[in-house]
């Protein structure tokens, strides 16, 4: 699971007001190499809710020195477009779970592959 | 990359080996996989450094397809674990660093779950012919919700006229780009044919 998809995932257990960050329960991380493309990093930037990027990259130990805050003019800006490119497409959780911040409810990640999949009495 | 070459790598693409009725999951063949993907990539310019979504990616021939088009990020969705470890063994053997996967059921995406978070959409959705009449819909509308630029979905050309009618109702603009026809081999055990020819529209939805 890469921190472009995490960025994007939602807990809806019934009940569940605001399930948004999930947060990142990792056992097993690794980063690959992907190739850069700054033109779509780029466009990725303004859909994304930076904060909760943040905090994952945080929360995964690979924030390294990306900023808490979106930097102004970032279009030219190649430096801080590698470092965003890093951490939304070469960080990947292999193992672990996502945690829904209200109901505490756990999301498995194996192999990658996070499981979004409700139970009947939660839906 | 041409048409042929994309083909012949999707050739490569490991399908289900014990495909569920219920789900009815069957390989979208690399001669169609390649040929929507060929025309959504130069015909339309959807899918090189865009972040495409493949909803019901089963084992995941279009989002690899995908992948080789350049696109920035291709994130497949599907309800089967089976299915999707054979996608994930797949991005592994063709070595594909732009995919992503995801296990969720489609049909209970709330509202603006995923919302606008995709410039494409690219599916070949259940026809909803097994106990799950509707489920094609249903995956239109998520597909719909998540795309800014546009949806590229397979349907069966005998429910042109109702999909015609709900894009009008939903307000988004409906092309059939092709008429296919589907060649599904005897994929079953109860199935008596060898071969069974479905009509087949290739259609794009895009936001009036």
């Amino acid at each position: 699971m890469k921190l472009l998809t995490h960025n994007m995932l939602t807990s809806h257990v019934k009940g569940v007001i605001k399930g948004y960050p999930l947060l990142i329960k990792a056992t097993e991380v690794k980063v690959n190499e992907v190739e850069f493309n700054p033109q779509f990093v780029c466009r990725m930037i303004p859909k994304l809710e930076w904060c909760a990027l943040v905090q994952a990259a945080d929360q995964l130990g690979h924030r390294q020195d990306l900023p808490g805050e979106l930097v102004p003019d970032y279009e030219k800006n190649e430096d801080f477009l590698k470092k965003v490119h890093r951490v939304l497409m070469e960080v990947e959780v292999l193992e672990g779970c996502l945690q829904c911040p209200e109901s505490g409810r756990e999301f498995p990640i194996s192999k990658g592959i996070p499981n979004m999949l409700l139970n009947e009495d939660e839906v | 990359m041409k048409l042929k070459e994309l083909e012949s790598c999707l050739q490569q693409v490991d399908t289900f080996e014990k495909p569920k009725i219920l789900l009815e999951q069957y390989p979208t063949s690399p001669h169609i996989a390649a040929c929507m993907l060929y025309t959504i990539h130069s015909t339309f310019d959807d899918i090189e450094g865009k972040l495409v979504a493949d909803l019901g990616c089963g084992c995941g021939v279009l989002s690899i397809g995908a992948a080789m088009l350049d696109a920035g990020l291709c994130v497949g969705f599907d309800i089967d674990d089976e299915a999707l470890e054979i996608f994930r063994r797949n991005a592994e053997e063709f070595e594909t660093s732009n995919v992503d996967l995801v296990q969720c059921d489609l049909c209970c995406l709330q509202g603006e779950t995923y919302a606008q978070r995709f410039d494409t959409v690219i599916m070949n959705p259940p026809f909803g012919t097994k106990h799950n009449q509707g489920i094609d819909m249903k995956f239109l509308r998520a597909a719909l919700t998540m795309a800014t630029t546009a949806v590229y979905s397979l349907h069966k050309t005998s429910t042109r006229e109702h999909i015609e009618k709900k894009a009008n109702d939903w307000g988004v603009k409906m092309d059939v780009v092709a008429e296919l026809r589907y060649d599904l081999p005897a994929s079953y055990k109860f199935h008596k044919k060898k071969s069974v020819d479905i009509q087949v529209d290739f259609i794009r939805f895009s936001k009036t």
